[in-house]
């Protein structure tokens, strides 16, 4: 968002200032307006409004030096024609009242300070809000997409494999639920910030993950979720550069993005991390993150996303050091304990104490019943056995693993590591 | 200010509503503190689902049925109506009832009739 900012198109591109507006400043002129008109649809209507009318204005009159001013008038004045229109609503007096004292309140000079950081917490209630528990998961994901990041409810429809219709009635029922449940826009006080920060950093990370982990769908598409969730981690760091688990969580995504392109061959085969192409890694990505990562460690709260990070950066070192990953992952394991990290864990120790010393971390999880079917764990199972030496328990391994496979590129790479094997 | 409808539903198999007094006492300091709060509007415990009875009038005639709307593994087992400022106050409330830890509290927001009204009353004067 803000890299972008260099090369400002001038006042003989009017159409290509709008265009930048639109990426730019629309979240932030949006969320001013949820504020001071107190309704999400009225201000996605008026801000639509907002830009409409800039094209031509700004064709006309030239394009103005503060277009997020300028944008946020105008919207506010767009509201107020809207809620004029509007034949039927109750405060509709009310509203008018407040929306004319802030409009004649505008631009005191002393306030614009003021005034910037009002909108820089504009942006941090439009997040929580967007990523109010008491809204689905699903919705919340989709309702950040919509007024975050300004995707449109058919471009949200494609990433996640659900009809358009089923996209925006999903959208429209957690705007409404916002409004008829009264769910308050704002940040959360002290005493819940913990608990609902998460549920954000969750949020983003899921956006990031369905960009990321493409088990179908249209890969262009998902390319733009992870644009999309590093932006919104940006957002998150800069409004909030104190807590080490949005730095955390911005380094995360940086730094699995640089590999983004490293991850599939030209046939479109997945590439293990071990056998990756390193020249195809975005070393601008690595760069940043390392660099997130290490304003985060002073802050001196380890967290689940730090420790992910850590994990992330060590694998982008010339030489990789497998013990001190194995203990990242042992730290990871006692904070959030899952089969994902305890399957790592295992990978990781089978590379600095050799592969029985994998095999024993994996033998509980293997005698586990709920774990039957997942399917990480039978292809990391295959690969520590082959490196044991046990060719025939490997074979087998590889072939649950495969048949548990959902992802056709994983599921080649299992075939190929089986066929190998046999030779 | 908006208002909360919060339903208290408790697992059949738990303990009937007045069995346990050091529970209802619980419960008479969270009523209190509602009141303390100025957001509680009313209230009631119900009895068990064993006493309850269903109606209904289909085709003129009237059918009554023993027994709950739903057969459910926990039952409606009470309310309170609140006056709260926004969501999260009434959800802060809804943590703290005694029974939270093995039963489920619904929170919905109440219908302003009122506001329906005046809605409807504005959009028949502006169209004569």
């Amino acid at each position: 968002m803000i890299s972008r900012d260099e090369r400002r198109p001038g006042a003989d591109h009017p159409a290509a200032a709008v265009e930048q507006a639109f990426r730019e400043e629309r979240a932030a002129v949006l969320a001013t307006l949820i504020r001071h008109v107190g309704d999400f649809q009225l201000a996605e209507d008026a801000v639509q409004d907002a830009f409409a009318s800039a094209v031509a204005t700004w064709e006309r009159d030239g394009v103005p030096a503060n277009r997020g001013a300028w944008l946020t008038t105008t919207a506010r004045r767009k509201a107020i024609d809207r809620l004029r229109r509007t034949r039927s609503l109750a405060d509709r007096a009310d509203r008018l009242a407040e929306l004319a004292r802030i409009d004649a309140q505008e631009h005191r000079p002393d306030d614009a300070e003021a005034e910037e950081s009002a909108v820089a917490d504009d942006r941090l209630r439009l997040i929580f809000t967007c990523c109010h528990p008491a809204l689905a998961l699903p919705a919340r994901v989709a309702l950040t997409l919509r007024m975050l990041g300004g995707l449109t409810a058919g471009e949200i429809a494609r990433a996640f494999l659900v009809t358009e219709p089923t996209m925006r009635q999903r959208i429209s029922r957690a705007k409404r639920k916002i409004a008829d449940a009264h769910i308050p826009y704002r940040v959360p006080p002290d005493d819940q910030l913990p608990d609902r920060l998460h549920g954000v950093l969750m949020v983003v990370y899921l956006i990031f993950n369905e960009g990321y982990d493409a088990t179908e769908g249209d890969r262009l598409v998902r390319g733009e979720l992870c644009s999309e969730a590093i932006r919104l981690g940006r957002l998150l760091a800069k409004l909030m550069p104190d807590d080490p688990e949005v730095l955390g969580l911005l380094a995360l995504m940086l730094l699995h993005d640089s590999r983004r392109g490293a991850r599939v061959d030209a046939s479109g085969r997945y590439v293990p991390l071990d056998q990756q192409d390193r020249s195809r890694w975005d070393q601008g990505r690595i760069r940043e993150g390392v660099r997130t990562l290490e304003r985060a460690l002073p802050l001196m709260r380890p967290g689940p996303y730090q420790l992910q990070a850590a994990i992330a950066a060590a694998h982008t070192e010339p030489e990789t050091d497998w013990r001190q990953i194995a203990e990242l992952y042992g730290a990871l394991g006692r904070i959030t304990p899952s089969a994902v990290v305890e399957v790592n864990r295992a990978v990781a120790v089978a590379f600095a104490h050799g592969a029985a010393a994998g095999l024993g971390l994996l033998a509980p999880l293997l005698d586990d019943a709920a774990l039957q079917s997942y399917q990480p764990l039978h292809a990391a199972h295959a690969e520590l056995l082959r490196r044991a030496g046990d060719e025939a328990g490997a074979a087998r391994a590889y072939e649950r693993a495969i048949d548990l496979s959902s992802n056709a590129v994983e599921r080649t790479e299992l075939e190929h590591r089986l066929a190998r094997l046999r030779t | 200010m908006p208002q909360y409808m919060l339903l208290i539903y408790t697992p059949v198999d738990g303990p009937p509503p007045g069995s346990d007094p050091e529970q209802t006492a619980k419960w008479f300091e969270y009523t209190q503190a509602l009141q303390d709060a100025g957001v509680h509007i009313g209230g009631e415990a119900l009895q068990p689902v064993d006493s309850a009875t269903t109606v209904r009038v289909r085709d003129g005639e009237t059918q009554i049925i023993d027994g709950p709307f739903a057969e459910t593994k926990e039952f409606l087992a009470g309310y309170y109506a609140l006056d709260c400022p926004d969501l999260d106050t009434a959800l802060g409330w809804a943590a703290k009832m005694p029974n939270i830890h093995y039963g489920t509290t619904e929170v919905r927001p109440v219908v302003d009739f009122s506001k329906v009204m005046a809605e409807a009353a504005q959009a028949e004067a502006q169209q004569q």
